[in-house]
């Protein structure tokens, strides 16, 4: 089979959305694990790790961000493409639609993938420019290096509540994505079978729960210690 | 005895020709026998519309008993009615309460086009299995049983996926009208044997290739298809088509 064939094909389509949906997976899961360094009273321990990141491992980072930045970006152009190919294909739609139930899947999160989608990606520019991009504050740390100060632009966001639940909406509404999504790549990539299906549909739930408790703990936890709260 | 007789009320889609503009049209049917099937009850009403000189409403079927794949419509939203693992045939009146108003959809979908009422062109099936839903094989007469080798659970599992009839509710209650469960079942029935081997990779690549030049839309995992499908056949039978699609990605 020709390369263009595969890549133009609907199942071609949806492999590479599930391939790149799970390297997503993977980015999103090591960035909640470096989160966890905001729970540290020292301050010093998450600007050491953000320091680390942007200036230790030389041009690793740029190739990551580049990479990370082809995944967003392929995962949802592919998606928009799949989707309006969706649309087209039923151009009368029903006058009622009712869940079949028994052995279907489909959920409010299986069909609404393509919102939870945009919102996801439009609230990431929104992230980049508060965080990344956002206020940049030197200090020195307890061991004299002069490196930017994250941790005060991170809890200095948090401290205003009404960013904190829209935060934890977003972070909501990427578990919701991704207890579709994950198990959902698997099938896409044929890995799936009777066994096999009811482990990675369980596995999908729970990772999406834990992730998502996740992402919504770490500013509710900040506005509490640190931030507005107090 | 006692009568249990149900009146129904219908809203049955109409369209004239496959140009026309179609619409519901109201319909009241009284001493529907709870024992008839759907069918039947679609023939009542027929009989008194053509007593009163009008166009009788023209849906698909043929054996009447779930094996030919002929009839199909959507009712109250959900295809081949109610009752998972059934063909529309196979619904009963009783299955419905006195009074109640039924909604009787035609499938919908760019490559189902309506030919009229409730009958869709279902070709876009019948080419997608002539790009590759068979083997090439000299038949001749029949060889010894035991010379070619066949696991008993590869056996079974290729004739779940032979029981597929071609109705096409998997594309009418598929949110992206996707014809995926079709063909992963038709892939898989060769798959799973040692007689599709041979073509297995030309299969899979000509199916595929025809099942989106049909228009048909892409598989989200949402697995409504599986839920209404008559024989049903599970989505891991898409799982098995896309395995044998990676297979002929790399052939």
């Amino acid at each position: 089979m020709r390369f263009s064939t595969f890549s133009y094909s609907s199942l071609g389509k949806k492999i590479y959305m599930a391939i790149l949906g799970l390297l997503l997976v993977s980015f999103v899961t090591v960035h909640l694990i470096g989160n966890l360094a905001l729970l540290s009273p020292d301050k010093d321990t998450f600007n050491k790790y953000s320091h680390f990141l942007t200036h230790d491992i030389g041009g690793i980072i740029l190739v990551a961000e580049i990479l990370i930045f082809a995944f967003f970006f392929f995962h949802f152009l592919y998606a928009l493409v799949v989707q309006w190919n969706n649309w087209k294909a039923r151009p009368i739609g029903y006058k009622k639609v009712k869940n079949a139930g028994g052995a279907s899947k489909k959920t409010i999160m299986s069909t609404t993938m393509i919102y939870t989608g945009l919102i996801i990606i439009i609230w990431l520019v929104i992230h980049l420019l508060n965080f990344k991009y956002g206020e940049e504050v030197m200090y020195t740390t307890k061991d004299g290096m002069l490196i930017r100060d994250l941790y005060a632009t991170v809890t200095g966001y948090f401290s205003n509540i009404w960013n904190v639940i829209f935060y934890d909406v977003v972070m909501i509404l990427l578990a919701l994505h991704l207890s579709h999504g994950f198990w959902s790549a698997f099938q896409s990539l044929g890995l799936n079978g009777p066994r096999f299906m009811k482990f990675i549909r369980g596995f999908g739930y729970l990772y999406a729960i834990v992730l998502g408790a996740g992402f919504v703990f770490i500013p509710v936890w900040v506005y509490l210690t640190i931030g507005g709260a107090r | 005895m006692e009568n249990n007789n149900l009146t129904i009320k219908l809203k049955v889609w109409r369209q004239e020709n496959a140009g026309a503009k179609g619409k519901f049209v109201d319909y009241t049917i009284d001493d529907v026998n709870p024992d008839m099937s759907f069918l039947e009850m679609l023939d009542e009403l027929n009989e008194e519309l053509i007593k009163k000189d009008d166009l009788p409403i023209e849906f698909d079927n043929d054996c009447r008993e779930g094996i030919c794949g002929m009839c199909g419509m959507v009712i109250n939203g959900t295809a081949h009615g109610p009752k998972s693992g059934t063909t529309t045939c196979e619904v009963r009146m009783r299955q419905f309460k006195d009074g109640e108003t039924i909604l009787i959809e035609p499938w919908r979908a760019r490559p189902f086009p309506v030919i009229k009422d409730l009958v869709v062109d279902r070709s876009a099936f019948d080419r997608i299995m002539v790009a590759g839903g068979y083997i090439d094989v000299k038949t001749g007469s029949a060889p010894d049983a035991h010379t070619v080798l066949v696991p008993k659970e590869n056996a079974d599992l290729a004739m779940d996926m032979a029981a597929c009839i071609g109705c096409g509710a998997c594309v009418a209650a598929c949110p992206n009208a996707s014809a995926s469960l079709f063909v992963g079942a038709k892939v898989s029935q060769f798959a799973l044997l040692p007689q599709g081997q041979p073509e297995a990779t030309k299969r899979v690549e000509a199916m595929v290739a025809q099942m989106d030049e049909e228009g048909f839309g892409a598989c989200s995992n949402h697995g409504e298809c599986e839920a209404v499908c008559p024989k049903n056949i599970s989505i891991l039978a898409i799982a098995r088509m896309r395995r044998e699609y990676w297979k002929a990605s790399v052939h």
